[in-house]
This record gives structure tokens, sequence and C-alpha cells, in this order.
């Protein structure tokens, strides 16, 4: 199949406009001699089907981070029939180079021009076809996020493919070729693009004389106050993070309660007729297993949800701008910052996103203190355990302690490790004019990472879960999760580490399978107590375990390493296996000493 | 004595047009491809707490610049 590309900087609403094209049915495909994956999907132009991909953003084809070689190595290694070179109509002055690099290139291209909403907004004035007289590529303007001018873009498009094949006579459209020579092309051209770029700006662009967006400049004057400007940060987090669980927990345990009454009153009976360990296998591990986890897919939504709208506002780089000063004196950057913020989503997309650094050793080191970021998946488990263990006033200063421990187990790590991962990496970030996220946007963003979420989540689920359950019931015949079972002797085993940090026998199976995913710890327990209903379930635990056990069980769980998905990531992100060793032993070493201080200091004071 | 105005020098509220980069490649690429170079005028809209970035404007686009990089940037007196 021929392939069309995307590309243009960050920031431009590239991805708005490739879910917009695609309909969001979009899968993440490898390509040859590319280490990274990149988004693709199938669409229909010109009545036929085409590979559209979505290239990482990138400010200069002769740029030097990781995200501009992957581009190279891309136009040098796949033929591409048409480029979408997507630019911000708000910011022509300087982004029309990117359009002028492909143009110089002989590269067949489309331009759009994206966020026409927002160059209306600040007064820039736009001449399509002068600029498509000029630069003699066909130009269309358009604002992805409000679906307005889509139908031109898809028109042009289709019209752009039909002119590459008439010209190319009848027959089927022939193959382009990949780029030759591209980076001595490329400096070739460099001296041009000024000159060129003068050019085309008289032609077809009216700047405004003064800036117009007074809004972003009053919020600025508020949000980025250096005194107030940190307060109100932590503050709109702290209320954000409320928000999510006065809706999301509520909704867990109704949701919690509807599975097990229907488990018990549906499925069981329908199950009746099958040999016991059948039939307790399917309901008892995997059922109760994946509806105890999946009662938490609320949750996980309103996550997503919140921090999509704090990211498309435009406060996120805010963010970064405000950490930057302190995360320096850490030997990272505000970006180190907003991806570990992230990472309270999930640490597996924030550790790919260190690939904007350039500099290993900043890399390394946003790498190392990301998962300690309290991801979601753990935050099921502390919910659970908070609400098991504690009344809700307390439950919810235990949950705001594990979010500080977060917070110092990160800057900790950073102290100890800023020496041996030093980095002298430049800092320039843009700071764009503060948006309102549209609902459609936010909906659909959302619900695109809680599948993916799940599905990534679900394989480790099932697996884990099973695995529990005849871990429990194994040999054939024995009490299940007793002291004579597979688990209960795994239990016993290593009683001698983990028994002076209070965590029992049941507890330390839960914890072997959270390496594997924090999502199987719950499932994991509910299978173990035989408890689905997460109120009985809880009541069975604090049957057998005291809060200060419990505690040193939540920081063992927010501490050691996150999960399976976050080390492989670990080790294909660093090429290290020597680094992704490192991080794995100082998370669990960390989380021993912290637990062993925290468990023994509660004992010595007297609680137990 | 610096005879040089440099970006960092810029108080806020303080318009100038860039000189010259004085950057090693990358950064020289990045400050260039953010609509910094040569020519362009520059205004420093404040400077952040505990020698933090400096958040600048040039041209259509807002940045956030650190310190230490916008030292690299040299001023028209």
């Amino acid at each position: 199949m021929n392939t069309l590309a995307l590309l243009g900087m960050p920031n431009t609403g590239k991805s708005t406009l490739f879910n917009r094209l695609t309909g969001s049915h979009a899968q993440i495909g490898n390509w040859p001699g590319l280490t990274v994956e990149l988004m693709q999907a199938e669409v229909t132009l010109a009545g036929r089907p085409w590979q559209l991909v979505d290239l990482p953003g990138i400010y200069d084809l002769r740029g030097h981070s990781g995200d501009e070689a992957v581009v190279r190595r891309f136009l040098e290694t796949t033929p591409v029939d048409l480029m979408l070179v997507v630019l911000n109509a708000s910011q022509l002055d300087r982004q029309l180079r990117l359009a002028l690099q492909v143009q110089k290139l002989g590269l067949p291209a489309l331009v759009v021009l994206n966020m026409a909403d927002e160059a209306r907004r600040f007064g820039v004035q736009v001449d399509p076809r002068a600029l498509e007289a000029a630069l003699g590529l066909p130009v269309v303007l358009t604002s992805a996020k409000y679906g307005g001018g889509l139908g031109t873009v898809r028109e042009a498009l289709a019209v752009a493919l039909k002119h590459g094949a008439e010209t190319e006579g009848p027959g089927p459209i022939p193959s382009p070729r990949p780029v030759q020579q591209l980076e001595s092309r490329l400096q070739a051209i460099d001296p041009q693009l000024d000159g060129a770029l003068a050019a085309l700006l008289q032609a077809g662009v009216t700047l405004p004389q003064q800036w117009r967006d007074r809004w972003t400049r009053r919020l600025d004057a508020v949000l980025l106050h250096p005194v107030l400007g940190l307060p109100l940060f932590f503050g709109a987090m702290a209320l954000m993070f409320q928000l999510i669980y006065a809706i999301g927990v509520p909704l867990q345990e109704g949701l919690g309660t509807l599975l097990d009454l229907l488990g018990q009153h549906a499925l069981k009976p329908l199950l009746a007729p099958l040999p016991p360990f059948v039939s307790g296998f399917l309901l008892e591990g995997l059922y109760q297993g994946i509806g105890t986890v999946s009662a938490f897919l609320p949750v996980i939504f309103l996550f997503f949800l919140a921090m999509g709208v704090v990211e498309d506002s435009g406060y996120l780089s805010r963010a970064a701008y405000l950490m930057d000063a302190f995360m320096e004196r850490l030997g990272l950057d505000g970006r180190s910052f907003v991806l570990a913020l992230m990472g309270f989503g999930c640490n597996v997309p924030a550790i790919l996103g260190t690939r904007v650094m350039r500099d290993q050793g900043l890399r390394l080191l946003s790498m190392l203190i990301i998962p300690f970021s309290l991801c979601s998946a753990r935050l099921n488990v502390f919910l659970f355990m908070a609400a098991a263990f504690f009344a809700p006033r307390q439950g919810a200063l235990v949950i705001f302690g594990l979010y500080l421990m977060s917070f110092v187990a990160a800057v900790l790590t950073a102290l100890v490790f800023r020496g041996r991962f030093a980095s002298q990496e430049p800092l320039v970030l843009e700071l764009p004019p503060y948006r309102l996220p549209t609902l459609t946007q936010m909906f659909t963003r959302a619900w695109a990472e809680v599948r993916h979420f799940w599905f990534w989540a679900r394989r480790f689920i099932i697996f884990g879960v099973v695995a529990v359950w005849l871990l429990n019931n194994l040999p054939l015949g024995v009490e299940p999760a007793s002291a004579q079972s597979l688990s209960g002797q795994l239990g016993t085993a290593l009683a001698p580490l983990l028994d002076p940090i209070g965590i029992n026998p049941k507890l330390t199976v839960a914890l072997v399978f959270g390496f594997i995913a924090k999502e199987i710890v719950l499932g994991g327990l509910a299978v173990i107590y035989g408890q689905a209903d997460p109120i009985a379930l809880s009541r069975a635990i604090a049957a057998e375990v005291s809060w200060p056990q419990a505690l040193s069980f939540m920081l063992f769980t927010l501490l050691y390493t996150p999960c399976l998905s976050t080390v492989a990531v670990i080790r294909s992100e660093s090429k290290r296996l020597g680094f992704t060793a490192l991080s794995v032993g100082w998370s669990l070493g960390l989380a021993w000493i912290s637990c062993f201080v925290l468990y023994q200091g509660l004992a010595w004071l007297g609680w137990r | 004595m610096h005879a040089v105005r440099r970006l960092v020098d810029l108080r806020p509220g303080g318009t100038a047009t860039v000189v010259s980069l004085a950057a090693e490649r990358g950064l020289r690429a990045r400050l260039e491809a953010l609509g910094l170079r040569p020519g362009q005028t520059v205004q420093v809209l404040r400077r952040g707490w505990w020698s933090g970035p400096l958040h600048i404007r040039v041209g259509m686009t807002e940045l956030m610049v650190r310190r230490r990089d916008a030292a690299c940037v040299a001023l028209a007196a």
C-alpha cells in the first residue's frame, strides 16, 4: 500500500488532524530501519486505500534531536507518495521554513495551515492562494480541533494524489523512491531558506502590529507569578485529584458490587454443573480477578480526562516553566517534571516521552525518577487498602502521604544519581497560548487512553490472576491458599526477607505478581482471599493484617518496580541492561529500606 | 566589563533586536527553529523565581529559555 506522511512541528495540532482524518482507528506500526513505533492508519482517498503515518513532531529537518533523526531515517527508507506538512497558522513567521525544506527537497507535498481559529483570534491574516502560488504547493487552511475545513483538506488530498498519478501517466501509481543523500541536500538548501521565507511572508501573511491575546497575558500574570505561581499549580493539582476521587470512588464501588452480584446470582448457577476445580477457576480465579480490576476503569478514565485537559489547555508547559529552577538543581529540567507528572497516569508513555531529550545523562536520570510516579494502577491498590484499613479522613491523609512519598523518592533518587548522570542540555520550550479543549476532543482522547491501558493491562491481568489462582490451588487437593499450597510455600520461602517489614505470606504472593503489573495485586488479593466483593475482601484482609502492616505493604507497592512493561520500556529506551538492572535494584532496595524504617519505627512506638 | 548586551541582561518588559547566537550547533538550530534568529525583535515578559528561566516573546511565539542559554544570545545595544 502507498504511504502518506504527516510532518509538522510540535504544538501544531498534527495529531488532532491525524485523528480527524483517520477516525482514530490508528494502530502502532513498526517501520523497517526505525527503532521507534509510529502511529499509522488506513484512509481511503481518491478511491484507493492509503497508509497514513503520523511522524514525530520536529522543528527542523536538520535538527539534532532523536525525533528529528527518526524523521530523516524515515524519509531515507520509506517511499512517500505525499507529505502533509502541518503548520500552525498563527506562527507562520517561523514555521513556513519546514514547508520550504520539504519543497526544496522536491517531495510531493500538501501544506495544511492548521489552527485557523487561533490565527484569526491573534490577528494573523493568511492568504492561502498567494502562499500556494509562491510555494508551488497546494495550501489549505483548516481548524482540525473544531473540524472546520476538514472537507477541504480531504478534497485537496484527493486532488493532489490524482494529480500525482496523472503527471506520471495512466496505469498504476508508480512507487515513489525514498530520498537520497538527504543530509547533504538539506545542507545545500539551508542558505536559500532565509530569503525564501521572507519572500513567502511578504506574499501571503500579514502579522499583527500588536499581540492580541490578552487572555493569555492576563492568565500568565497570575499563573506564572513568582510567588503565587507554584502554590496555585499545586493547589490546582490537589483539587483535580480530589475531584477525581469524589466522582470516581463511588462509581468504582458501585461497579464492583454490581459485578459481584452478577457473578453470584448469574454466573455461579450457570457454572454449577462443571467440576468444582473448573468452576472455581472460572469464577473465583478469572471472573473475580478481572472484575476487581475493571471496577477501577472509571477512576482511570477520569484521571486521563483531567490530565488531558491540563495538557491541552497549555498549563502543563507552564508547570515546566515554574518547576525548572527546582529541577535544575536536581540535575533535571522542567520537562522531567512534566513527564513525571504524566507518569501519574502511566509510567510507560512518560518514559517514552524522554525521547525529547538529547542528552543521554538527562534522559537516563529522568527515566530513573519516573517509575516513582504513583501511577493509576498503583492508585487502585491504595484506594482499596486505604478504604479497608482507615476511616475516610485518615484514608485521604494516607493517600496524600503516598503522593508525598512518591515525590520524596523521586527527589532523593535524583540527588543520589545526578552526579553519575550529569548533563548540560540547554532548555528552550514553547509556551503555547491558553486553549479551551473541546469536549469531544477530551472524551475521545481519554477513551482512547483507557482502551490502550486496558489492552495492555488485560493480558497481564488475565495471566496474573490465572497464575495466582493456580498457585493457590495446586497441588491438587490442598486447602486453597494454605501453607501447603504453592503460593503458601512461596510466601514462607520469602518470609525471612519480608517478615521484618511486616508483609505476611499472602501479601507476599500479591507483591511477587505485582512485579508483572500492579493491576494484578488487587485481582490477586481477590483470588487469594476468595472474595470478589470489595467490601467483603477488605474485611477478610483487615481480619488478618494490622494497619501498620497495611501501610508497609502500600509503601512497598509504591516504591518497588512498577511493572514489567516499565522495565521493558526502560530497557528498550536506554539500550542498557546494566542501567535497567540499576533501576530495578535501586527501587527494590529503596522500597525495602523505607518499609523497614516505617514498620519497625511504628513497632517501636508500640503500633504493630 | 561586558561590551555586548545579552538576552539574559534584558529587564522584564524590555525589547531588543537579536544580533547573533553564540551557541553550540544543537541549541542554535533549536533557537532558530523557534524563531530566535539574528534580526528578530525579542521581548522579555518575565523572569522565573530562584534564577529560573526567562519567559520571552519573539515573533508570534512565546518561549521559556534558561538564563544560561539566554546568555548566548547577543542583542543590539
